[in-house]
């Protein structure tokens, strides 16, 4: 923690992290290092830049060539430093080389970078909304809260929805397809969950007409919600400017003053250009 | 100290690696990474992000599009302002490790006076970059692909201030090499080159540019060889020292831009990819530097 802000520091250098592990969750990609230089407590929500190593560049178009911002999944203590865990599907050149990675490969990484989730106050029972590789960040942070929470997962597929396996008890699953769970979007449990106890506080991330939906249904329902968005990036550190959304108060940098912010400051979550 | 010492227009640099004005932000970086940015700072001299007399949001998101070695942006100058900067961020970048040159942008010629003269009052602010890259609001030309407005601005600002005043040259001119003897004939202690090229990006879905400011400026890999030519040709055009960048990604990159005849390099592009590139760069040079020199005699004419 820097300041009171969920931020922990990240040394000023990129580094170079050895894969332990890539492991294939259904539709997604599960890879893991081992970063026995950075800090072993990064916070629920910071990310991470991302680099293969060797052979970044040269796929489709020549690229990539820029790193990829991934919100961490899971920080496990290791004998020096922390084993990161990345939770990521193969939809550009980016991902794909990253889910080419093995056991033994070099994984670039600056990190971690931005502010995390704040826990819930006044005793609000925390609700965790994610909707596809969103449930990400959604993992680390469901294990750190010490009450009870509840999550709520929308995938589109039952490939996809393999995400789920990943946490403990029993999270709510729901598909576009109907073939895990209800035919439904995430945020229909969420409604039927906060109008059941409002005394509640949201924290989601997906893709950005789920997180707009996410936040009109927050603000009708008058609970708190912390997004954890998504732009494209170049830096993760605030050089490039490239990042920013629309807030009420004007532009901001995801990456140095997000990438969670919190729902009440934005007009929508709907983001231009995000997911590409 | 990364490499030797370099005087740049009379400021003393521990060596010869800059950053490209708007490729580092130190403030923001000082949040991410704290008081270790200072210790192991990757620059020797810092450049500022681009500096306006009035506050700038910037251009509307996506400002970005990755391209094969590089990137266009388009961030449009988002900035606090003449006065925000003075108030909020002079102070932080003063106490940086490293000299502190501060960028500014103009409208019209009135608009980089009150600039000019607003940071020859700050004893922090050791050298003046003049980013000409924007169309005068008067004439409509852009400032920097034409010698007559570069000699004009440079002319207005000379007199209004004691520290060496760099002119940020913009390789989208038919002859930067003109341009760049305009500004040392108007008084310029230095010029930078290059700024990005200009550059476009369709949405593959929909056909109609990415960018939200329609084109923006490709860096990168991507533009090294034709900024490794434009400053090659004006360092031999020009007697005052040149800042070479452009894609420089190592320090073989970056020995190339000094035998051509550049005094210093920028880094930019590659420090998103490594926040310490700068840093790394310097270190390779320093490696290189016993040959450095050589190599200027052995380039083909």
């Amino acid at each position: 923690m820097s300041g009171g802000e969920p931020r922990t520091l990240a040394p000023p250098e990129r580094r170079r992290a050895e894969v332990t592990a890539n492991d294939s969750i259904g539709a997604y990609s599960l890879i893991s290092a081992r970063d026995d230089d950075g800090p072993a407590e990064p916070r629920p929500g910071q990310f991470y830049m991302l680099a293969s190593a060797d052979g970044w560049g040269g796929g489709q178009d020549e690229r990539p060539y820029l790193p990829r911002a991934f919100s961490y999944a899971r920080a496990r203590p290791g004998p020096e430093g922390v084993e990161l865990s990345f939770l990521l599907e193969d939809v550009g050149p980016g991902t794909h080389r990253l889910a080419e990675l093995h056991a033994g490969d070099g994984l670039h990484l600056l990190g971690p970078l931005g502010l995390g989730f704040t826990p819930p106050a006044d005793g609000r029972r925390a609700v965790l909304c994610g909707g596809g590789i969103g449930a990400a960040p959604l993992l680390c942070w469901a294990e750190e809260l010490t009450s009870a929470s509840e999550v709520l997962l929308g995938f589109r597929s039952a490939a996809h929805a393999e995400g789920a396996s990943l946490f403990a008890g029993a999270p709510t699953v729901v598909t576009d397809d109907g073939s895990i769970g209800r035919q439904a979007l995430v945020t229909e449990p969420l409604r039927s969950t906060l109008q059941g106890d409002p005394h509640a506080a949201v924290y989601a991330c997906g893709p950005p007409a789920m997180l707009e939906g996410v936040r009109a249904l927050c603000a009708e329902l008058e609970v708190p919600a912390q997004l954890a968005m998504e732009s494209g990036m170049a830096c993760g550190f605030g050089a490039c400017f490239g990042c920013v959304v629309a807030t009420r108060e004007g532009f901001v940098r995801l990456c140095v003053d997000g990438p969670v912010l919190d729902a009440a400051r934005l007009e929508t979550a709907l983001t231009p250009g995000a997911g590409h | 100290m990364t490499t030797g010492p370099v005087d740049l227009c009379g400021v003393p640099l521990a060596g010869p690696i800059l950053n490209g004005s708007g490729t580092f932000d130190a403030i923001a970086a000082r949040r991410a990474f704290g008081d270790a940015l200072l210790e192991r700072f990757p620059f020797d001299c810092f450049v500022s992000k681009t500096i306006t007399v009035a506050p700038r949001q910037g251009n509307p998101p996506p400002r970005l599009w990755e391209s094969p070695g590089g990137m266009i942006n388009s961030i449009g100058l988002p900035n606090k302002g003449l006065e925000g900067f003075l108030a909020d961020d002079l102070p932080q970048l003063a106490e940086l490790p490293v000299p502190l040159c501060v960028s500014v942008m103009g409208f019209d010629r009135d608009e980089l006076a009150l600039l000019v003269a607003a940071l020859a009052e700050r004893d922090q602010v050791a050298l003046v970059e003049l980013n000409f890259s924007c169309p005068n609001v008067e004439t409509g030309l852009i400032m920097g692909a034409d010698p007559g407005e570069t000699a004009a601005a440079v002319e207005r600002v000379r007199g209004l201030s004691d520290r060496p005043l760099i002119v940020k040259l913009t390789p989208n001119a038919t002859d930067p090499a003109a341009v760049a003897s305009a500004a040392e004939a108007a008084g310029a202690d230095a010029v930078s080159i290059v700024n990005t090229l200009k550059g476009m990006a369709l949405d593959p879905r929909s056909g109609r540019p990415w960018l939200g400011g329609r084109s923006g400026g490709l860096s990168g890999p991507a533009v090294r060889a034709i900024a490794l030519e434009q400053v090659a040709t004006v360092s031999g055009t020009v007697a005052i020292p040149v800042i070479g960048m452009g894609g420089i990604a190592s320090g073989k990159h970056a020995a190339d831009f000094l035998a051509v005849g550049a005094t210093a390099v920028g880094v930019g592009t590659e420090s998103f990819r490594d926040p310490a590139a700068g840093r790394r760069i310097g270190a390779e040079l320093a490696a290189l530097r016993p040959w450095a020199g050589a190599a200027t005699a052995d380039l083909p004419a």
